[in-house]
């Protein structure tokens, strides 16, 4: 039997680990920025500090390019379940190609 | 199917709410792009600003529902996604869950303690 060689792990790989970041980190993070900061238990400059160094800037870029690469895999398959079946490769190409692209703006905010 | 199918059962509705968590999620790295923008700019002063604004924390109070719906969907759904078993045993599920909700809390924690506290 021959194996189609499936590109699908590439994919995959990412999201599910986009998930499980999502899930650790995200309601800690919305709450500082959502909650925290206008409690004033944050300040500007802490936020500033956090973002800024080497660790803070690493994590953001990690975190940001996983959750944009879980959105894209998963509202794929949303948008098929509100019933939009047209155009799947097109919608594919636009989901994954947004998350590459705020990948990258990520890296260069934060490595450079 | 009419594309409000998962309108008529309270499971696919909690479904498509579990769906919609990505969205939130996606929406939500946009916003740190934003911050990460200003912060390069020299702006943060006026990200930080916005952070106080009704939109923002309308916004951020509807994300943690759904992060937090997500964080308890995706630990309880564990045991059937990835089951361990030794031997002929299934690890209990209980003992699949346990441990994420334990990281959960500790980086919660950490990360409010690292970010509230003063700099020196």
């Amino acid at each position: 039997m021959k194996h189609k060689r499936s590109n699908e792990p590439l994919f995959w790989a990412p999201f599910i680990a986009g998930g499980g970041v999502a899930a650790l980190f995200l309601p800690a993070l919305i709450f500082i920025t959502g909650i925290a900061v206008p409690l004033g238990w944050v300040d500007a400059s802490q936020l500033a500090n956090a973002a800024t160094n080497i660790i803070g800037r690493l994590f953001l870029f990690v975190l940001i390019s996983l959750c944009l690469v879980h959105w894209a895999h998963r509202f794929r398959f949303t948008l098929l379940d509100l019933g939009v079946h047209g155009g799947r490769k097109l919608i594919a190409f636009l989901c994954y190609g947004a998350a590459i692209a705020g990948a990258l703006l990520a890296a260069w905010l934060t490595l450079w | 199917m009419p594309a409000t199918w998962w309108l008529k059962k309270r499971v696919y509705f909690m479904f498509m709410m579990r769906e919609f968590t990505a969205v939130f999620a996606g929406a939500y790295a946009v916003l740190l792009l934003v911050m990460l923008g200003k912060l390069k700019r020299g702006e943060i002063a006026d990200f930080v600003g916005w952070l106080h604004s009704p939109l923002s924390i309308t916004f951020h109070l509807v994300a943690l529902a759904f992060a937090i719906y997500n964080t308890i969907t995706t630990f309880n759904a564990i045991p059937q996604v990835m089951p361990i078993r030794i031997g002929e045993d299934k690890l209990p599920a209980p003992m699949l869950i346990a441990p994420n909700y334990a990281a959960w809390v500790v980086v919660s924690l950490g990360l409010v303690f690292i970010l509230t506290r003063p700099l020196s």
